[in-house]
């Protein structure tokens, strides 16, 4: 069982789509040191690589020189995860919905709506390059709003909360 | 020596190819754009339309790539007018089918057996 009442990281990784193993493997990690279950680490694990993915691609354009920052928090109610890439932001709203009409049939389209699915909250800053995902453990009765955490400037860091 | 891992295994079933995803996590570009190779392959080489069951039995864990690999394998199956069908998904697969409504897009079967009945003959 974990000791620490939260932890918090911040990591600065290459923009490249294999970057996604090592971040994964911290972060459920650290899932597992506070007791998620299968399904919550599925559903993390889910997230992240469409979450990253979309960052490499979409964000930086798989511009190999510029970076994804994450930030993350795990206590033992709930992860919070933060993925910022450097680029100039999309617009969530204008995603067209896979799940009907064409889109049906269309390759690509999906990760939104799973990280959609698998997170209790996903938002975005008003640039539209970074985005705040939320799951707990046991789901609220009611979803308080929830304000993105201020971006730590420093990187590669981690924090335990006593 | 570089390791050589197979991604698929292919086997027959009545008038069916069924082919088989070796890996329990699919997820890697790499991985994925040599999964699509390997099924291309196999619906390419088929001398007539081809009846293809894939089996995900071994499959664990995937990513919304692999889903748009399935689309892209499904659409050149049907323009030769051949058949594709999918079994043996584990739940928290299926789950993302039923998310994404690619239930309504596939025919899923329960395990390779029901999934290989009444496939049309080879013509």
């Amino acid at each position: 069982m974990a000791s620490e009442a939260s932890i918090n990281c911040s990591i600065v990784v290459e923009s490249k789509s294999s970057a996604v193993v090592d971040v994964c493997k911290q972060i459920l990690s650290k899932l597992e040191e506070y007791n998620f279950d299968k399904d919550d680490i599925f559903a993390v694990h889910l997230t992240l690589e469409e979450a990253f993915l979309n960052a490499v691609k979409h964000g930086n354009k798989m511009d190999p020189t510029k970076k994804v920052k994450i930030d993350y928090t795990v206590d033992s109610e709930k992860v919070e995860i933060s993925i910022t890439d450097e680029g100039s932001g999309f617009e969530p709203d204008a995603v067209v919905d896979p799940r009907f009409g064409a889109g049906l049939y269309e390759p690509g389209g999906r990760g939104l709506l799973l990280m959609n699915s698998y997170m209790d909250t996903v938002k975005y800053n008003e640039q539209g390059n970074s985005v705040f995902m939320v799951r707990y453990k046991e789901k609220p009765h009611l979803m308080e709003d929830e304000s993105p955490p201020t971006i730590s400037p420093q990187a590669d860091s981690c924090q335990p909360n006593q | 020596m570089a390791a050589i891992r197979p991604r698929i295994s292919v086997k027959y079933a009545g008038n069916a190819t069924v082919v088989s995803f070796t890996d329990e996590k699919i997820l890697e570009e790499k991985d994925i754009n040599e999964l699509q190779e390997s099924l291309m392959s196999v619906i390419e080489s088929s001398s007539s339309k081809i009846s293809l069951i894939l089996d995900f039995g071994n499959v664990r864990f995937l990513s919304s790539a692999v889903l748009g690999l399935l689309i892209r394998v499904s659409k050149r199956i049907y323009e030769q007018e051949g058949q594709l069908r999918l079994c043996n998904i584990n739940p928290r697969i299926y789950e993302i089918f039923k998310i994404t409504r690619l239930t309504k897009t596939f025919d899923i079967y329960t395990d390779v057996e029901s999934a290989a009945e009444g496939v049309s003959h080879a013509e």
